[in-house]
C-alpha cells in the first residue's frame, strides 16, 4: 500500500512536468491548429538563455522575466519569418518546417553550450515538502505554478478582449476577419504565448532533469500524450492529462509484471492512439463539428 | 706485425659484413596497406556531433598527441597520419566511416573508435577484413574475446571487472547487504549487472533484492528511485550514464534514503556529474578508478601529471584539462605509440595485433600507481586493475589496494 501511494505521489510530481509542457502544446494548437514538434527544443533554448543570463550575474527572477520576454519575441519572430509564408501550404510542408526547426535549435544549442549536463537553480529549494519524502518543495512549487498559469490563461481567454479575439480567430477565422480582427497577428500572438509558456515549463523542468540540449526529447512525447488525453482544445484538460499520464505511467511501470519498465514510453504512445480512436476530442476537449 | 694487423682487419671486416647481412635479414621491412617507409595511417571514429559529442574531446586529444610525436620525429622515423571521422554516435554511420577508412583511405588499423553501439556495428566487419580494431573506447566485456574476434581489443577496464570488484568489497565488508540495482536497459547496463552477479556468486540471489531498469527515453528516473527505496535496501548499485546518475544522486538525497551507494566509473566525473548533482548529496559514495584525477590535489606535484599538463598547455591549448576525456585520450594514445614502437619495421596488421597482445608491465603515467598494462594472446584486456575510491568533500579519496579482475567476453 505504501508503494502504491508513493508511486501516485511520484507520478503527480513527474506529471507536473508533462502538464507544463502540455499547456504549451495546447496553446500553439489553439492558435494554428497543428502540433509544433519543435516546441520542446524552443523551451530548451529559452532555458539555456535564462541559464546564460544567470551565469552573467543576473538574479533568478530577473533572468526569468527577461527570458519570458525573449521567448515571447522569439516565438513571434519564428512565426513571422518561417511559418507565415507557409500558412497556405499543405500540412506536410508545415510538419517538415517543424522538424527542421527541431534539428536546427538542438544543434545550435549544442554548439553554443555543449552537451554536458548543467545544474539549474530552483527558486523553491529542493527539500522534502511538508515532511513528505516523495515530493520536494521544487516539485510542489512546479505544481503551484502550473495551476496559477492555468488560472491566468482561463481569465485571459474568458475575460479579455484580446483573449476573445484570439479564440475567435482560431475557431472561425473568416467571421473573425469580417468583424475586424487581425487574424494573422492573432496567430503570431499565439506563437509568442506558446513560446513563453514553454520557457516557463523549461525553467521548471530543468532543475529535475538537468539542463542539456536533449532534455526535452522524452518530455515532449509525454506532453503530447497529456494534451491529447486531456483534449487538444482545453488547457484545463491538458493539465489534468499531464497528471494522469504521470500517474498511469508509474503504476504501469510498477505493477505490470516483467515488462512494465521497458514499456513506459510505448504506454505514452499507446495512450495517444487509444484516445484518438476512442474519444478524439480527449477527456475535456470540445468535439470539432464541421459543416459539410 | 703488419701482417697480423691486416689479418685482424680482414677478420673484423668479414665479421662486420656478416653481422650487417644477418641483421639486414632480420630487419627486412615488411608492410601491409597503410604503412610505408615514411608514414603510418591510423583511422579513428568519434562522436564529434550528436548526443555523445562530449566524448569527442578524446579524439581531439589523440590528434594533438600524434602531432607532437610527429614533430619529435615520429615512430621509428615514420610520421603518423591520423584520420579521424565523425559518426555522431550512430552505428550505421560508424559502419560507413569504417568502410571509408579501410577501403578508401586504406589505413593500417582503426584505433580507439568510441561507443559500444558503434563498435558492435563494425565488430564483424573489422574481423572479416582482418583489420585491427585496436583499443576501442568502450568498457564492454565482449572486446576481450581473442578466440572469436582476434582483431578486436579494448583498453579500459571492462564493466564486468568493475562490478566484480564492488561485489568483492561487499562480500568482505557487508556480507548481509540488501542490494538494490538500477541499470540502463541495454548492453552496457546488463554487462555491469552480470559482473555484479558473477562477483557475488551463489549469494547473488539472496543479496540482490531489487533490480530495476530504465530506458534512456525517460525524462527522469525519480519513480525508480522511489520504488527501490521502498524495498528497504541498504546498498544501492547505480549503473547509469551521467545525466541519470546526477538525477539519482540528487533524488536519493531529496527523499532522504541513505544506502551505501556504489556509482559506476562511467559516471564518476566530478565536473559533469557530481558537481551538477551537488557535492553535499554525493558524500560517501563509492566508485572505482584507474586514472589519476587532474582535480585531485594529491597529484599536484606528480611528475607524470606535470608532463600531461605541459602537453595540454603546449600542444592542446583549446582542450579542457579538467575533462577526464583528455586524460583518457593521452593514455590510450601513448599505449598505441608503444605498440607501434614494438612493431619496428615489421608493420603488418598481424604484427600490430601480436605486439598489442604482448605488452608487459607497460605503464602510461596517467594510470594510478601500481596499475600496469599486461596483455597476452589469451588476454585482450589491457587495463584490468582498479582501485576503490570514496567521495569526501569535493573530491574522490582512494582507499584500499589496487584490485585485479579479469573478466572475458
Amino acid at each position: 500500500m505504501e508503494l502504491f501511494t508513493n508511486q501516485i505521489l511520484a507520478g503527480i510530481a513527474t506529471g507536473a512536468i508533462y502538464a507544463c509542457m502540455a499547456l504549451a502544446v495546447v496553446m500553439i494548437y489553439q492558435a494554428i491548429d497543428h502540433l509544433n514538434f519543435a516546441q520542446g527544443e524552443m523551451a530548451m533554448f529559452s532555458t539555456f538563455i535564462s541559464w546564460q543570463l544567470m551565469q552573467w550575474g543576473i538574479p533568478y527572477w530577473g533572468a526569468f522575466i527577461l527570458t519570458l520576454a525573449f521567448s515571447f519575441a522569439g516565438g513571434i519572430a519564428i512565426e513571422r519569418l518561417l511559418f507565415k509564408p507557409l500558412a497556405k501550404a499543405p500540412i506536410l510542408t508545415n510538419v517538415a518546417g517543424f522538424i527542421a526547426l527541431f534539428a536546427i535549435i538542438n544543434s545550435v544549442a549544442g554548439l553554443i553550450w555543449d552537451f554536458t549536463i548543467k545544474q539549474y537553480p530552483t527558486p523553491f529549494g529542493s527539500h522534502p515538502f511538508l515532511g513528505s519524502q516523495l515530493i520536494s518543495t521544487h516539485q510542489a512549487g512546479m505544481i503551484g505554478v502550473t495551476v496559477l498559469l492555468l488560472i491566468a490563461l482561463y481569465f485571459f481567454f474568458q475575460f479579455t478582449r484580446i483573449g476573445l479575439a484570439m479564440r475567435a480567430a482560431a475557431s472561425v477565422p473568416e467571421s473573425a476577419r469580417l468583424v475586424g480582427i487581425n487574424t494573422s497577428w492573432m496567430i503570431a500572438l499565439g506563437w509568442g504565448m506558446a513560446a513563453a509558456i514553454g520557457s516557463i515549463a523549461g525553467m521548471l523542468i530543468a532543475p529535475v532533469v538537468f539542463l542539456e540540449p536533449n532534455m526535452m526529447g522524452g518530455v515532449l512525447i509525454y506532453g503530447f500524450a497529456a494534451a491529447v488525453l486531456g483534449g487538444l482544445t482545453s488547457p484545463f484538460g491538458a493539465v489534468i492529462g499531464g497528471f494522469l499520464v504521470g500517474i498511469f505511467e508509474n503504476l504501469a511501470g510498477t505493477y505490470i509484471p516483467g515488462v512494465g519498465n521497458e514499456l513506459k514510453l510505448p504506454i505514452a504512445l499507446a495512450l495517444i492512439i487509444t484516445v484518438l480512436v476512442v474519444k478524439p476530442a480527449g477527456l475535456f476537449g470540445r468535439p470539432i463539428v464541421k459543416r459539410v | 706485425m703488419p701482417v697480423a694487423t691486416s689479418r685482424v682487419a680482414i677478420a673484423s671486416a668479414a665479421f662486420v659484413v656478416l653481422a650487417a647481412s644477418s641483421s639486414g635479414a632480420l630487419a627486412q621491412k615488411k608492410y601491409d596497406t597503410g604503412a610505408t617507409d615514411t608514414e603510418i595511417k591510423i583511422g579513428n571514429i568519434m562522436p564529434y556531433s550528436g548526443p555523445a559529442s562530449a566524448y569527442g574531446i578524446i579524439g581531439r586529444t589523440e590528434a594533438a598527441y600524434f602531432k607532437k610525436i610527429n614533430a619529435e620525429g615520429g615512430i621509428n622515423g615514420r610520421k603518423i597520419n591520423f584520420i579521424s571521422y565523425d559518426d555522431a554516435y550512430s552505428p550505421p554511420k560508424a559502419v560507413e566511416q569504417a568502410r571509408k577508412l579501410v577501403e578508401s583511405d586504406e589505413v593500417l588499423l582503426i584505433f580507439n573508435s568510441l561507443g559500444t553501439p558503434s563498435n558492435s556495428a563494425i565488430h564483424k566487419y573489422m574481423n572479416s577484413k582482418k583489420v585491427p580494431q585496436l583499443f576501442v573506447a568502450t568498457g564492454a566485456t565482449k572486446w576481450n574475446d581473442p578466440n572469436n574476434f582476434p582483431w578486436t581489443m579494448g583498453w579500459q577496464p571492462n564493466y564486468q571487472s568493475e562490478t566484480q570488484i564492488y561485489a568483492k568489497y561487499l562480500l568482505k565488508n557487508k556480507p548481509d547487504a540488501k542490494i538494490a540495482v538500477l541499470y540502463q536497459n541495454d548492453d552496457y547496463g546488463k554487462d555491469y549487472l552480470k559482473g555484479l552477479k558473477d562477483g557475488l556468486g551463489a549469494k547473488a540471489a539472496t543479496m540482490i533484492i531489487a533490480e530495476e531498469s530504465y530506458e534512456t527515453t525517460e525524462p527522469t528516473i525519480d519513480s525508480h528511485i522511489v520504488k527501490l527505496k521502498s524495498t528497504g535496501a541498504d546498498v544501492f548499485v547505480n549503473i547509469t550514464t551521467p545525466k541519470f546518475a546526477a538525477q539519482a544522486i540528487k533524488k536519493i538525497a531529496e527523499i532522504e534514503w541513505k544506502p551505501l551507494h556504489f556509482l559506476n566509473n562511467v559516471s564518476n566525473s566530478i565536473g559533469s556529474v557530481i558537481k551538477p548533482a551537488g557535492y553535499q548529496n554525493a558524500q560517501e559514495i563509492i566508485s572505482a578508478a584507474y586514472l589519476k584525477d587532474v582535480t585531485d590535489p594529491q597529484w599536484a606535484n606528480d611528475a607524470a601529471m606535470k608532463t600531461f599538463l605541459d602537453f595540454m598547455t603546449k600542444d592542446f591549448p583549446d582542450g579542457d584539462k579538467l575533462d577526464s576525456g583528455t586524460l583518457v585520450g593521452y593514455g590510450v594514445a601513448q599505449t598505441l605509440v608503444q605498440v607501434l614502437k614494438q612493431c619496428g619495421d615489421y608493420l603488418t596488421r598481424e604484427n600490430v595485433m601480436k605486439q598489442a597482445a604482448s605488452l608487459k608491465d607497460f605503464r602510461t603515467e596517467v594510470l594510478l600507481p601500481g596499475i600496469k598494462i599486461n596483455t597476452s594472446p589469451t588476454d585482450f584486456a589491457p587495463v584490468s586493475q582498479l582501485q576503490l575510491e570514496r567521495f569526501k568533500g569535493e573530491k574522490w579519496e582512494l582507499f584500499g589496494d589496487v584490485i585485479s579482475a579479469d573478466a572475458g567476453g
